[in-house]
């Protein structure tokens, strides 16, 4: 156990590492921070000056072991827009982005699997068909669209839900949530749906793949021979038996709900993450873009570490020490 | 199960055809590929022809009329000419600028798939066929790449990029090629083993030759399924990128960009802007993803036979 901790923690070092070298590079590569950072009027000299003073003459190794230096230390430089630091403001607004994405992943968990364990039991029946035809449409139906749909019907034309913000907060431990109260709760339930509508039927397929290859095992069938009831049956040996790939695949899908709701948070303008990221890049605030690249990246090293641990603690067939190799 | 009743009724005639034509009976027994299939070639047909169907050139600004801006659907123009999908804020008729649209979306779509799919089966393949070193370093990228969401990967590029379909095309190759090659890897190693390649090593044939003539049909099946799925998911990916505001530029609209500017409007009642393209792309989506997912069923073994 301890050696495959160590390795998957010198793993994931590499990548952050790896990732931040390729984020530096890719703004270094491309386009040239001083055209943005000193006003046109500057003559030559003071062109020049400020080029030494922010370190731009030096070599890119040199710049990059700066960068890294202070990055360690937490700080990643200040927004151009915002004139403070720009991990501040990315972690100011991570709370928002979390929350809708545990509310979307709840949404997921809830919907997905009984619909998907009713679809595996049946497979052939009208139900089977419906639910696995609404799952294709799930994943085929591009997020921003659905979330214009949603808006369009429950905002615009019905008029039962707000269209957009995140409505009143109350904090715990000083971070803002919406769910709490009552204002804001009905501000999550668009963008939730919209941001979990991918996850359920991912969620739904997973069940459905489950159930039906569980059912057929020889301990399902002991266990309807022994004349248990099929609630008992369904909800115990099968649902036990199908949850290894949920939670693994559900785990590991916690990063990318988070990466998606850049589409849902621009269209519900949730001031999250997402939308942070995207009003920087058009705003060529690079501190900040670059400031959102390293907390996701190291989001999701983090993520990936935390669900290849879980994975070998529910499934004691996975072996730690040789499989990965 | 389905293919036990099937099997039973065409078994005949079908073992005595060729595989392709197999294939083509056995995906035509579904009724929703079949449905699938016809909206992809009314799709793909209308994108083509689209020069020649469309009432109007969308691009060719002396064609455009402010006066007739946000008519709604069926309205009839300056010009008497009906535009029965309304027109935009600039007097662009709707039905055309979604044919156009359509075009770019599937140029989009269709290249970057195309090019992801070559560089995915150069480095699956040589993965696959030195194993060793080669195989961990290559797959090693590949699980790192595939371990981010492909809307991560492509903002990031485009945020460094910048705007435009050459940059959307390299985005979304990047994001693409990976899942490529752990698909012809996975099959590869499978086909490596068998004995056919043995023979042809014993023959002395180049690596090159190995790899072309005999390994590379034999890894072809799985991938044209991933590839038609992944045409429909680059389409709706790049819908969202310049949805966005990081995708195609507004001189080359694509159906995402139509749907984006046409949002604006959208809360105020001219619905025609943003929906009906939004419809457009809907078709083409599920249509893609019909079709690909009969043939995954059809082409896999363990489902079917």
């Amino acid at each position: 156990m301890l050696v495959f901790i160590i390795r998957r923690l010198t793993q994931s070092a590499i990548v952050v590492a790896v990732m931040s070298v390729l984020v530096f590079a890719g703004i270094f590569a491309i386009g040239d921070p001083i055209d943005v950072l000193i006003s046109p009027e500057a003559d030559e000299a003071e062109r020049a000056a400020a080029i030494a003073r922010l370190g731009l003459d030096r070599p890119m190794h040199e710049q990059f072991l700066a960068f890294a230096q202070e990055a360690a230390k937490g700080d990643l430089g200040r927004s151009f827009v915002h004139g403070v630091p720009a991990l501040d403001i990315v972690l100011q607004r991570f709370p928002a982005t979390l929350e809708l994405a545990l509310a979307a992943m709840l949404i997921a968990v809830l919907l997905g699997i009984p619909l998907g364990v009713w679809a595996g039991l049946r497979p052939d029946g009208i139900a089977g068909r419906t639910i696995m035809t609404g799952s294709i449409l799930g994943f085929s139906l591009p997020t921003f669209w659905v979330g214009m749909l949603l808006i369009m019907i429950f905002a615009v034309t019905l008029g039962w839900l707000p269209a957009g913000g995140r409505g009143a907060t109350r904090e715990i431990l000083g971070v803002p949530f919406s769910f709490l109260t009552a204002d804001g709760l009905a501000h999550l339930v668009l963008p939730a749906i919209n941001l979990a509508l991918f996850k359920i039927s991912l969620v739904i397929r997973l069940a459905r793949a489950g159930t039906r290859e569980v059912a057929l095992q020889d301990y399902v069938k002991f266990a309807r021979a022994k004349g248990l009831s099929a609630r008992r049956v369904v909800g115990v040996h099968i649902l036990k038996n199908i949850m290894i790939p949920v939670v693994t695949v559900l785990g590991l899908e916690l990063g990318s709900v988070i990466a998606f709701s850049v589409v849902t948070e621009t269209v519900f303008a949730w001031p999250g993450m997402g939308k942070l990221l995207i009003d920087s890049i058009l705003q060529l605030d690079r501190p900040v873009v670059v400031a959102y690249l390293m907390v996701t990246v190291l989001l999701f090293v983090v993520i990936n570490l935390v669900v290849d641990l879980l994975y070998s603690l529910l499934d004691p067939r996975i072996r730690l020490g040789g499989s990965r190799s | 199960m389905t293919a036990t009743v099937g099997a039973t009724g065409q078994g005949a005639r079908a073992r005595a055809e060729t595989p392709m034509a197999r294939f083509a009976a056995e995906f035509a027994r579904s009724r929703t590929a079949m449905l699938g299939l016809l909206l992809m070639v009314l799709v793909v047909g209308s994108a083509l022809l689209a020069p020649l169907i469309a009432p109007q050139d969308p691009y060719d600004l002396a064609q455009l009329d402010i006066l007739d801006g946000m008519l709604a659907p069926l309205a009839e123009g300056g010009s008497g000419a009906t535009h029965w999908l309304g027109t935009d804020d600039q007097g662009r008729d709707m039905l055309s600028g979604i044919l156009y649209g359509l075009r770019t979306s599937l140029l989009v779509g269709v290249s970057s798939t195309v090019f992801g799919l070559a560089l995915g089966l150069l480095v699956g393949l040589s993965a696959a066929y030195f194993g060793g070193w080669v195989d961990t370093v290559i797959m090693r990228i590949v699980d790192i790449q595939l371990s981010f969401p492909a809307i991560l990967v492509a903002l990031i590029l485009l945020a460094l990029l910048g705007k435009g379909i050459d940059k959307v095309i390299i985005a979304l190759t990047t994001v693409q090629w990976a899942y490529y090659a752990r698909t012809v890897r996975g099959t590869a190693l499978v086909e490596r083993r068998k004995e056919y390649i043995e023979a042809a090593t014993c023959l002395a044939l180049s690596h090159g030759r190995i790899v072309r003539r005999h390994l590379l049909p034999n890894c072809l099946p799985p991938l044209i399924v991933v590839a038609t799925v992944q045409v429909a998911h680059a389409i709706a990916l790049e819908a969202t990128l310049s949805f966005l505001g990081v995708g195609v530029p507004v001189t080359q609209p694509s159906l995402g960009m139509l749907i984006a500017s046409g949002y604006q409007y959208m809360l105020s009642g001219e619905y025609w802007i943003s929906v009906f393209p939004g419809i457009a792309l809907l078709v083409t989506i599920v249509a893609i993803n019909l079709v690909g997912d009969r043939m995954r069923d059809v082409l896999n073994p363990r489902l079917s036979r």
